[in-house]
């Protein structure tokens, strides 16, 4: 059975990811920069990736990386999504990454990706399930022609994992193509448009089962970061709750909201559950489909349903642009997405445990 | 040598002087008991040697490969898990070794009079009264969802002592003899036509003052060490995949084709899905116990199973189409156990509607994790100065 728990030493990673965080991720900055043309923070994605050598957690060490597991990627994922915070980890740290370990070519891309230093993104659409069909462009020769649309964190890829009609899977430079900033949901992990007019990439590898490993490490560590955004809103709406008093008395009191935020605390509980099985799972590689699958299944309703649930209890207040209970919404929204549906995920469950449709 | 050393030692040494082949089965039982060996964290004297809890194990698995008798605990599940933790904690000494040890053997089954017709979800402000008479008390009043009342010997009885003080207060804990000429057991039959539980009538029941357990007037504090044991009784056990009531919803849908919808599709991969964290969570709760940093969780465990088995097993009735119009059998029975396993899918839809009832309402658990848990605000106590007598009923 796998281990569910944090150990101490993942504490203390999150310890210090929280404390980062807590010191250069305010919401007034993230908003501020969300409004911007540039909403990344690359000033902290330095302090996390290169100052805390967190961006090659997946990676081993033999390879340039840190040699840790998914199991500690999950835990920074969690403090990522508490704050919402505009840095490419998972889309570079861990899918870019995870299609570049399928790959056997492009050792030198992966060290700089492990160090930090070099911000990738795999030119697949967010929204794409692990298995499902993904677009690819028309390679010619050397170069590659075509357009993808919906590439998260594209805007501040040095490097793009591109899959190409040949079945290959091209690294071309961010100068090489054309990134168009699309008008996102997710303020803070914006979409862009990849334009590739007679690109020269170089094959890293085959396509298919790079983003396949890419997007399945990518859905089952995208439930860690759905329950810090599910956490965070259950949190700030209790003390929020707490705080607020109309009638005389404070509204957390009234029962018919108590037990709106009890329940809701125990999907939280089950989202960790899920999550960290998840995590375990693609660290030790027992049983990981599954355990993705059920992680992903199981864990957009909740984040969304928190997220909601928190601006619904905010009153007008949740309502406002100014406070950061929007932010979550739109991430915890374009998550449910993001990887897959609830539904493509169920859908894959009903093959992998033959619960088959009619 | 050390603690589970010296355990495996005196178990080989009973097993030697009572040899499980040979020796009549509650010989043997007592013969453990004596022997320290029936709960190894009970004290010297009282079944047991006054060591951790978690070294039972080591007693277990010898007996269990020397092929010894158990106590057979589910038989017993209230005497062991509720009335024994509370006569060891507020028992006086005669008290203690007068019932554990039959306690234990399961030669006499306890039975649990606490929730009335008028106190259920407020136990507190149960009306069964108890008036003394010197040194003997005289008991009448109703008690209701009592198990193992038409089998037991004993009870562990609360009531109303003082009606003149707030409800809480005025509450005295009895062992109450089940003989006695005063105590009626009727059967109380539930919607799925079986009778698991009795309706208790208490008609001048005499009980002895050396029965009563703590102080007169103390009975709410001590009520709540059994309370407390309940609900460490709950939870803790390991499920497999597909281990609780989405098994059979499972193998059904694999097995008739013809039975699958769209709709129901839709449904049953959704409940798979809340099943297998439900597992997860309580997976991590054991882990968590296990660790030694129990968590809160523990408070959410039966809210979820409550629902799941309600949702699943209305599914599964669902599912069996033609087959869901009948019922395996209305016969009205008294069972010892319940079994979810053993019956068709309607007697799991029946019974699981008590899930959110017995044990706590899920509406008071709500309650309890809000207040608890999230440090919501408690909520407003009207009856917390008025005497008993004053109470609305």
């Amino acid at each position: 059975m796998s281990d569910l728990l944090y150990s101490e030493e993942e504490e203390a990673l999150r310890a210090a990811v929280r404390d980062l965080l807590t010191d250069h991720c305010d919401t007034t900055s993230v908003l501020a920069r969300a409004e911007s043309d540039a909403p990344h923070d690359p000033a902290l994605w330095k302090t996390l990736a290169d100052g805390m050598g967190l961006a090659g957690l997946l990676v081993p060490e033999d390879r340039g990386g840190q040699g840790a597991t998914h199991r500690e990627a999950a835990v920074v994922l969690e403090e990522l999504g508490r704050a919402v915070a505009p840095v490419p980890y998972l889309t570079s740290a861990v899918v870019a990454t995870e299609a570049l370990l399928a790959c056997a070519e492009g050792g030198d891309l992966l060290d700089g990706l492990a160090s930090g230093r070099v911000i990738g993104a795999l030119a697949v659409g967010l929204h794409t399930a692990p298995g499902a069909a993904f677009a690819a462009v028309r390679a010619d020769g050397g170069a590659l022609h075509g357009e993808l649309t919906g590439i998260a964190d594209a805007a501040v890829a040095d490097v793009l994992l591109v899959p190409a009609d040949d079945g290959g899977l091209y690294a071309v430079t961010a100068d090489a193509v054309t990134v168009t900033p699309q008008t996102s949901l997710d303020l803070t992990r914006p979409l862009a448009r990849v334009t590739l007019d007679a690109a020269q990439g170089r094959r890293v590898g085959d396509a298919e089962p790079a983003v396949r490993r890419a997007l399945r490490a990518g859905a089952g560590l995208l439930a860690s970061e759905q329950l810090g955004v599910a956490e965070w809103a259950l949190t700030e709406t209790v003390r929020y709750l707490k705080d607020r008093k109309q009638f005389n008395r404070p509204v957390g009191g009234f029962q018919a909201l108590k037990h709106r935020l009890a329940q809701l605390w125990l999907e939280v509980v089950n989202l960790r559950a899920a999550a960290r099985a998840a995590a375990d799972a693609l660290a030790t590689g027992e049983d990981t489909d599954v355990s993705v699958t059920v992680a992903q299944a199981y864990a957009a309703p909740v984040a969304v349903r928190a997220a909601e649930e928190a601006l619904q209890l905010h009153g007008g207040l949740g309502m406002t642009w100014e406070h950061p209970v929007h932010l979550r919404l739109k991430r915890a929204k374009a998550d449910s997405i993001a990887y897959g549906t609830t539904g493509a995920h169920r859908e894959a469950l009903a093959d992998l445990v033959d619960l088959r449709a009619p | 040598m050390t603690d589970a050393d010296e355990l495996r030692r005196r178990t080989q040494e009973l097993l030697a002087a009572h040899p499980p082949a040979e020796t009549d089965r509650l010989d043997f039982l007592r013969a453990r008991f004596d022997a320290g060996l029936a709960w190894v964290h009970f004290p010297e004297g009282l079944g047991g040697l006054g060591l951790p809890r978690s070294l039972q194990a080591v007693v277990d698995a010898e007996l269990e490969a020397a092929g010894a008798p158990d106590n057979d605990p589910r038989r017993i599940g209230i005497g062991l898990g509720m009335a024994a933790p509370t006569i060891l904690q507020y028992g006086t000494d005669e008290q203690k070794t007068r019932f554990l040890r039959p306690l234990w053997t399961g030669e006499e089954v306890w039975c649990q009079l606490f929730s009335e017709p008028g106190a259920g979800s407020d136990l507190a402000a149960l009306g069964t009264r108890a008036v003394r008479e010197g040194d003997t008390w005289t008991v009448n009043g109703q008690k209701v969802w009592t198990s193992s009342a038409h089998l037991a010997r004993w009870a562990i009885l609360i009531a109303r002592t003082d009606p003149d003080v707030p409800k809480h207060r005025g509450i005295t804990y009895f062992v109450c003899d089940m003989t006695d000429p005063g105590v009626e057991v009727r059967p109380l039959r539930q919607i799925t036509g079986e009778a698991e539980f009795n309706e208790v009538f208490l008609t001048d029941v005499r009980i002895p003052d050396a029965h009563r357990l703590g102080g007169t007037g103390d009975g709410w504090r001590v009520a709540q060490t059994t309370l407390n044991n309940e609900r460490v009784a709950i939870g803790g056990m390991r499920l497999p995949r597909e281990g609780g009531m989405i098994g059979p919803v499972a193998k059904t849908w694999r097995e008739r084709p013809e039975l699958r919808t769209h709709d129901l599709h839709q449904r049953l991969l959704k409940l798979w899905v809340d099943a297998e964290v439900a597992r997860l969570t309580g997976e991590r709760l054991r882990q968590q116990l296990v660790a030694g940093q129990p968590g809160p969780e523990g408070a959410g465990m039966k809210l979820a199973f409550a629902r799941l088995n309600q949702e699943i097993s209305g599914l599964e009735v669902e599912l069996r189409g033609e087959e869901g119009l009948l019922y395996d059998d209305w016969t009205m029975r008294r069972p010892e156990l319940v079994d979810f396993t053993g019956r068709d899918a309607g007697y799991r839809y029946l019974r699981s509607k008590g899930n959110s009832i017995e044990g706590g309402t899920s509406e008071v658990l709500l309650n309890i994790v809000a207040e608890r848990v999230l440090g919501l605000p408690v909520e407003p106590r009207t009856d917390k100065d008025v005497a008993w007598k004053d109470l609305a009923r």
